[in-house]
């Protein structure tokens, strides 16, 4: 039932709302014949829809409690619930297979370029979720190691003539390599401090790309990076586009098979125990430096991987591909896809990525529905789109 | 015989508090040794001194563990000490709420798995057979607390006795020669305080452990104990067995709050 109390606070909203969006929304102001144009149509349509639009906010709000109360909070999530079905699973993940397999020839080029960005972004979710989801470190400073990747093919290329699958591994090492260099100092710190420490780090090394000419090719970046190769055959530029959205496929498959492995393994449990209690965790024997500092260069394994994927993808490569707003949509993936599940992080990074691109039938107001988006996915699902779920393990046979 | 746990002069300063003030404490093997006083006293901050997680501003602390010679524990980290036997519990409840019940005791059995990062990425039969084998080793240890129906539940949702008793499991999966309790029987109703009174005596009498509680229960304490020893405002004030304690004259002062002599 809607309350007296609910009406009355929707009436204000309505009305913060309406001086709220007042100078955009009402004012217009025309310069040409330099007059002030009122349109207090748009006055009273903010102040309908935003009353109504609170009510229904309260409206989910309280379902939400309710729900909550009712099941305390021990739902599974339903791609989880397919997946443990053993009728469901086999059909379900059929589904998906074809789906990404016939996916390049069924759409527009177009498509696939988007899709190929999507999947980065799943690996570089998958990455960070290691560092922010099951380690709980606050890493903003995260693509400075997909720069690092990027910038490693782009630069052996040019000046080694080195290609596409060697520089791979090599980039692999490179950024566990970095992880651990970077990691060691800043590792120490913890919390909010690590945040902006991460952050400057992460801006340091943006800045160093952008200045240091000789080596980097300043601002003006490097070009002509080229896509990746078949066995020495070089495809042409629609036949590049779909061989790299397949390599993206097999690299996201492969890290998916090993963050699921590491996730369930000694060193996975570690990083868990270690996010939920530090003390405890040391307490159980656990050393929390070594833990933290794996964590952080698995983490930046995969994000140099991505790196070398995204400079082959776009054959450019410059400082302005590798800002803070980059580490904060990385860290968006993992947040609003769920911390410390690879599911929900998969979803994640493709509703965050795809979305924006197929919003752009509403372009003035993308953002802004973008935004509205993460809000309520925040408000109403904090735990994020799809939670994690522990393993369970079966006892049958020691019971008796 | 050394004993196996000998604490010599351990001091700790806070600013200008001397929360531990030249404390010396022993405890024998096979022993079930109790450490009480009022609160604040400094108990919890003694097992911090040993167990690492602050560093004593002066002392020794050395252990003996059964068939191993002497080590000293001092300047470790805490993780060191839990590797060398000493496992402990904590009076506000520490256990990892984002794992199952299962996983909480697994992760005590981590400092004795040997798997690396590449092997547990590419699981080869050496790691798959460590894993089998320390989820069954984690369950052994949940059938002993009599945790065993909770297996796969997260740890957050299992009853309070049940979060207390998960703790003690978890610090024994470590393999430990000296359990710390920091006040086991907190916050526990009749039942469990008693149910908790048989399985501290089971666990020394057969999982070869010697014992250092802490415990404000004072039944408990008194059934259980060979021996006692009593702080109060970070100094040492008496020890013995349950029935010196019981008549020693600044103990009862202590507890019964006789402010006359520090105001
Ligand atoms: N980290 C700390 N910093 C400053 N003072 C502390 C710290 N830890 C404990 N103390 C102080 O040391 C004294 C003993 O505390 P504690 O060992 O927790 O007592 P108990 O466990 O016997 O109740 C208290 O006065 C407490 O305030
Ligand atoms: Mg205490």
């Amino acid at each position: 039932m809607v309350t007296k109390k609910e009406i009355k606070q929707s009436f204000f909203i309505a009305l913060w709302f309406m001086v709220l969006t007042f100078p955009i929304m009402v004012i217009k102001v025309n310069t040409i014949k330099h007059i002030i144009l009122f349109r207090w149509e748009n006055f009273v349509w903010v102040g309908v829809i935003g009353f109504f639009a609170s009510l229904i906010w309260n409206y989910f709000l309280r379902l939400k409690e309710q729900k909550k109360k009712s099941d305390n909070g021990d739902d599974i999530p339903l791609v989880h619930r397919l997946l443990q079905n053993e009728r469901v699973r086999i059909p379900f993940l059929a589904a998906i297979a074809v789906f990404f397999l016939a996916y390049p020839f069924v759409f527009p080029m177009y498509h696939t370029s988007i899709m190929i960005s999507a999947l980065v972004y799943v690996m570089l979710g998958l990455g960070l979720n290691i560092v922010v989801g099951l380690a709980g470190l606050l890493d903003l400073g995260y693509v400075a190691f997909y720069a690092v990747g990027a910038y490693a093919y782009a630069l052996l290329n040019l000046h080694f003539g080195i290609s596409f699958w060697i520089v791979l591994p090599v980039s692999a090492v490179l950024g566990f390599i970095c992880g651990t260099l970077l990691g060691y100092p800043v590792l120490r710190l913890r919390g909010d401090y690590l945040a902006i420490v991460t952050l400057g780090f992460g801006e340091i090394i943006r800045i160093i790309l952008e200045n240091w000419d000789e080596f980097s090719n300043g601002p003006r970046g490097i070009p002509n990076v080229p896509a990746p190769s078949f066995f020495g055959y070089q495809f042409g530029q629609h036949g590049s586009v779909i061989y790299i959205y397949f390599i993206v496929i097999a690299l996201v498959l492969l890290t998916i098979f090993f963050v699921s492995r590491l996730e369930n393994s000694k060193i996975g449990r570690a990083w868990i125990a270690l996010r939920d209690d530090e003390i405890a965790c040391q307490a159980m024997g656990i050393d929390k430096f070594k833990t933290k500092l794996t964590a952080f260069a698995l983490g930046a394994t995969w994000a140099s991987i991505a790196g070398v994927v995204f400079a082959a993808k776009t054959s450019f490569v410059n400082p302005m591909s590798f800002t803070i707003w980059e580490s904060i949509t990385i860290l968006c993936v993992v947040v609003i896809g769920g911390m410390g599940s690879a599911i929900g992080v998969i979803a994640g990074a493709l509703v965050l990525i795809l979305l924006p691109e197929y919003l752009r039938a509403v372009s003035e107001y993308r953002m802004l529905v973008f935004g509205a988006l993460q809000v309520i996915v925040m408000v109403f699902k904090p735990e994020g789109l799809i939670q994690s779920v522990r393993k369970k393990y079966k006892f049958e046979k020691l019971k008796d | 015989m050394e004993p196996i746990l000998n604490v010599k002069n351990l001091t700790m300063n806070f600013g200008g508090l001397k929360a531990l003030d030249n404390i010396d404490l022993t405890v024998e093997k096979g022993q079930i040794a109790a450490l009480i006083g009022p609160n604040g006293a400094g108990k919890t901050t003694f097992f911090n001194c040993i167990t690492g997680i602050y560093q004593p501003s002066e002392g020794d602390v050395e252990i003996t563990p059964p068939g191993k010679p002497m080590d000293r524990l001092n300047g470790l980290k805490t993780n060191q000490v839990t590797e060398r036997g000493l496992a402990r519990t904590f009076q506000n409840i520490r256990l990892f709420e984002g794992m199952t019940v299962l996983e909480n005791v697994m992760i005590g059995r981590h400092c004795r798995l040997k798997s690396s990062i590449l092997s547990a990425m590419l699981r080869p039969s050496s790691q798959k057979n460590e894993e089998k084998q320390a989820i069954a080793d984690s369950y052994k240890v949940l059938e002993k607390i009599g945790l065993d129906q909770y297996v796969n539940e997260m740890a957050v949702n299992l009853p309070y006795g049940a979060q207390r008793r998960l703790e003690i499991a978890r610090a024994l999966a470590t393999d430990p020669f000296l359990l710390l309790l920091d006040e086991p029987a907190a916050g526990m109703n009749p039942q469990e305080t008693k149910e908790l009174d048989e399985l501290i005596i089971w666990l020394r009498d057969n999982e070869d452990l010697s014992i250092l509680l802490i415990e404000h229960d004072m039944k408990l304490v008194m059934s259980l104990s060979d021996n006692i020893h009593v702080v109060d405002y970070g100094k040492k004030i008496a020890e013995g067995t349950p029935d010196e304690i019981k008549s020693n004259p600044d103990v009862i002062k202590a507890y019964l709050g006789d402010d006359s002599d520090d105001a």
